[in-house]
């Protein structure tokens, strides 16, 4: 026995070796494979960021690199001297700054700075060699590539200003949040009422309540719109947030199924005890709900920041109360497109929701079941 | 009240004496029902019979007051409109393509981040769903430059490979898988449904599976999509549904030229929402708009008959 349990150790340490090289390559090549996905799946995000953060110069140039780029100068230092070029003098002085552009030699592609232009001939000034002097190159200079430097501009500051970010954020805010809280409180209710209370053709209600998942907006738009407009609150943030307060068919669902599978002898208990069917809701179902409030909360809070139809159609004489999803039309008139603009906007737009499913995205799917439990 | 019918007599008589019990619980259960029966009166009902009985008129925005019943007559042109045979077929070519990739695509997804041997999972999932969140105006900037036939990204990439990129845009054929494309940026809703019906099925059946010598591939087919049939049945149908309605966002792509290239984008719903706004028919709009419903309707009823054949519900029913 003592002699075989170092060996036995040793046995077991290398195996444990092994299958722990086994989980790091299973590891590094799921991840990998995963990563390429992603970058597919996110190249679009990809020109989304370089568009943000170009400039509008560049969108008008058919040539350019895909990201960011300014073309490249280089500012002289050397001592002020004084060149012939033909039957005329130039001087090129310190301080001032030329154009670089990816010159063919017969060593190669350089990189020099254009101070003279002409149509058939140019000199060009070698930036790492000045002893040089001018050097004369054969050529019309504009079918030369210039030299792009890597150079993001930040939109940012300027969207925010011109599109009046703060209010448009506000709007968004208002919509989504007020309208979320309407949800959650009459979901959960509806939710709760047929989940746990006989109600004589409840299972019919039940089946009409998810019909409506299937019926086309467009059948009630018209009527809808109709109504709006004669009550007055066209133009306002009312029918983008009333009908919230009165639950809607996915999350009443979803929640519905969640309850189904909390048992029901806690609320049993409490009900015995002489609580009300509202204090059971209260502090026996909801305590025991965050994962599926959570999972409701963040469905809408997304679905309306991005909703665009529903606030298009009500708010388009009201460019004062539109949020994000609407606002950022005003980049994209006719007359004056500037997709810079639209993409710096939507990315300041994205970060909230984006943060917000980042942290509560465990809650968020232990809360969606829609597995299991049938009626 | 079928439920009671089927409890044996004895149980019936005590249900009977207990029914002002009952009678509270109905009660209760109605107002806690109350805020979902209103708004459906509200906002679903009446609008759903006002839009019916539309159908019957010849109601147009531009003459409101000159409206009158005209019987079935917007029914029997909906049938002769050359217009809604060739929106019908557009936004039938494109539902070929796009329910099962959109299907597909989520579930895909959702195995991967689901992996055990991924790391930073959360950073992938979110990074996933971050797509979805971008506002559809933006979405529309980024794919018009991301699929630009000459300087879009997608077509460099293409040559680079030697491929010659198509003209995604403007292409009658193309236009399709460009827009089902599209549409997939906003997989990550689905996708995070998808795992969160992954993540409920129980991990001994996983286990078990292991066990016994099953590969990850079938255990993939043969335990995790059957576990998950419910939530594959719920997209399903969500789905199907966006893709009858679909119109926004080749609406928005197309600018002041809808419906281009030579028609292959003119959605049935896009005519529905031209023959509403632009062309004030309010009737007729009403006419394309229930019949549109009543499609959506057969196909759901339709697949909730297959249900039992590939849905399978863990805990059976009561």
């Amino acid at each position: 026995m003592s002699v075989q349990s170092p060996r036995s150790r040793s046995l077991g340490s290398s195996s444990r070796l092994a299958r722990d090289l086994r989980r790091f390559l299973a590891v590094a090549s799921v991840t990998l494979f995963a990563l390429m996905v992603l970058t597919a799946y996110l190249s679009p995000f990809a020109y989304m960021t370089a568009t943000a953060l170009k400039d509008l110069e560049q969108f008008s140039r058919a040539t350019g690199p895909l990201w960011p780029a300014r073309e490249a100068t280089h500012t002289y230092e050397g001592e002020d001297a004084t060149y012939p070029v033909g039957d005329k003098e130039v001087t090129v002085r310190q301080g001032e700054e030329y154009p670089l552009y990816q010159v063919p030699t017969e060593e190669g592609t350089r990189k020099w700075a254009l101070v003279v232009k002409r149509r058939e001939e140019s000199f060009f000034l070698d930036p790492n060699h000045l002893e040089q002097g001018l050097i004369q190159w054969a050529g019309r200079w504009r079918t030369l590539e210039p030299v792009w430097r890597f150079s993001p501009t930040w939109n940012f500051i300027e969207a925010w200003e011109l599109i009046k970010f703060p209010r448009l954020l506000r709007n968004t805010a208002i919509i989504a949040i007020v309208g979320d809280i309407g949800t959650l409180l009459s979901c959960t209710a509806v939710a709760y009422g047929f989940s746990r209370f006989r109600i004589p053709g409840k299972n019919i209600l039940f089946i009409v309540l998810i019909g409506t998942i299937i019926l086309p907006s467009q059948v009630t738009l018209v009527p809808t719109y109709a109504f709006f407009t004669r009550i007055g609150w066209t133009g306002t943030f009312l029918p983008l947030i009333v009908p919230h307060f009165f639950a809607n068919a996915y999350n009443v669902f979803l929640l519905r199924q969640y309850f189904m599978t909390i048992p029901r002898d806690l609320d049993e208990a409490a009900m015995i005890d002489g609580a009300s069917p509202f204090r059971v809701l209260v502090s026996v179902i909801l305590p025991q709900s965050i994962p599926v409030l959570v999972a409701v909360a963040i469905f809408h809070l997304v679905w309306a920041w991005n909703d665009y139809f529903q606030p298009y159609l009500y708010l388009s004489t009201r460019p004062d109360l539109q949020p994000i999803s609407v606002g950022i039309q005003q980049f994209n008139t006719l007359y004056a497109q500037r997709p810079h603009m639209v993409q710096a906007t939507s990315l300041m737009g994205l970060l909230l929701p984006v943060v917000i499913f980042f942290l509560a995205q465990r809650a968020f799917m232990r809360g969606v079941v829609i597995t299991g439990v049938e009626k | 009240m079928a439920a009671i019918s089927r409890l044996p007599p004895v149980l019936k008589r005590t249900r009977r004496k207990m029914s002002s019990l009952a009678h509270r619980e109905a009660i209760w259960g109605l107002i806690f029902l109350s805020p979902w029966l209103i708004g459906f009166l509200i906002w679903t009902f009446l609008p759903m019979v006002l839009s019916l009985v539309f159908s019957f008129t010849d109601f147009n925005l531009l003459k409101p007051d000159e409206w009158r019943f005209i019987g079935f007559e917007n029914y029997v042109h909906f049938f002769h409109d050359p217009q809604v045979k060739k929106s019908a077929w557009v936004t039938l070519r494109f539902m070929l393509i796009a329910v099962p990739v959109g299907l597909a695509v989520p579930l895909a997804l959702a195995a991967m981040v689901n992996s055990k041997s991924l790391w930073a999972k959360p950073v992938f999932r979110t990074l996933f769903y971050m797509p979805y969140i971008v506002p559809l105006i933006s979405v529309v900037y980024i794919w018009r430059g991301f699929l630009g036939t000459y300087t879009g990204w997608l077509n460099r990439f293409l040559e680079s490979i030697g491929i010659p990129g198509p003209e995604w845009l403007d292409n009658v054929t193309w236009i399709y898988p460009a827009l089902v494309i599209i549409g997939l940026w906003g997989a990550g809703n689905a996708m995070v449904i998808m795992l969160a019906g992954m993540q409920n099925v129980p991990t001994e059946l996983y286990d078990a599976a292991r066990v016994d010598g099953a590969g990850p591939l079938r255990v993939f087919f043969h335990i995790t999509i059957p576990m998950i049939s419910p939530v594959i049945f719920y997209n399903l149908i969500l789905i199907l549904i966006g893709a009858f309605q679909y119109f926004l966002i080749p609406w928005v792509i197309k600018g002041t030229t809808v419906g281009d290239p030579g028609g292959s984008t003119f959605f049935y719903n896009m005519y529905l929402f031209k023959t509403f706004f632009i062309y004030d028919e309010m009737g007729y709009a009403a006419t394309l708009a229930w019949i549109l419903f009543f499609t959506a309707l057969a196909v759901t009823l339709l697949l909730f008959g297959t249900m039992k054949y590939w849905v399978y519900y863990a805990g059976g029913e009561e």
